[in-house]
């Protein structure tokens, strides 16, 4: 699983450089945001700009990574979403549950 | 006139590696569909999405992730019916006995059964010979 993370003061914008989030790949997402939290890191943005394709497992992924954050009274919000994998929050009622943005500046800024 | 029929077979080892190839192979079959009105490149996410998460299911749950085991799947294309099967090779899940996820429940797992649902327009899993097969159908009517 290809990510980029960067630090952006108290937040981390974890960007997925990968076509398919998927049940091949998620578990790895999932444990480098857990590595993260193991750090104090508990406010990030995953941005899924390069992602056209997400399934079920992907999002739960996501799910794992928002709880954490919850609950280390952080926050986890995504940016970047394609019109497909959008669509799947909403099938999903998950972009009831994230707040997401359109660019990762906005999301950034919405700390 | 003759409907045009359309018919794949494949087979692959139970490894979730596989997961991409077979979701495109799907999403190329929606994207040949020439008479199809609807939005094709949705039709092609949906069918992507719906044999990711049916091999997802039969490699971890039914095949239970053992890497000797293979994964079975057919796509027929037949007048207006695209019909899927994905065979597994273990002692299966029971399908009906999943709870609709409720979204503040925030689980991480138990939406892949629900999306194949949601999606698709006929849903059966059932035994047969050394294994289980998920069938799933979508009638194409805008054809």
């Amino acid at each position: 699983m290809l990510v980029r993370v960067q630090e952006h003061g108290a937040v981390v914008l974890i960007e997925v450089k990968e076509e398919r989030l998927d049940a091949h790949n998620s578990g790895e997402l999932k444990a480098q945001m857990l590595n993260l939290f193991e750090e104090g890191k508990n406010n990030m943005v995953v941005d899924l700009q390069e992602v056209r394709f997400v399934d079920s497992s992907g999002l739960g992924a996501l799910v794992s990574g928002f709880k954490n954050a919850s609950a280390r009274s952080g926050n986890l919000k995504l940016s970047g979403l394609q019109p497909q994998v959008k669509s799947m929050f909403e099938l999903t009622r998950l972009h009831r549950v994230f707040e997401i943005f359109p660019g990762t500046q906005e999301a950034l800024a919405s700390f | 006139m003759m409907s045009e029929k359309i018919e794949i077979d494949i087979k692959v080892p139970n490894q979730t590696r596989y997961l991409s190839l077979i979701g495109k192979i799907g999403e190329d079959i929606a994207r040949t569909l020439k008479r199809y009105h609807g939005d094709r490149e949705e039709l092609a996410y949906h069918i992507n999405l719906v044999l990711t998460e049916a091999m997802t299911n039969a490699i971890h749950h039914a095949n239970e992730g053992d890497p000797e085991k293979e994964v079975h799947i057919t796509i027929t294309l037949l007048g207006r019916n695209l019909n899927i099967k994905v065979y597994d090779q273990g002692q299966g899940f029971n399908v009906a006995a999943l709870p609709i996820p409720e979204p503040q429940n925030l689980e991480d797992h138990g939406r892949g059964i629900y999306i194949i649902r949601a999606l698709m327009d006929h849903v059966s899993y059932r035994r047969t010979n050394g294994g289980n097969v998920l069938e799933m159908v979508k009638c194409l009517e805008e054809i």
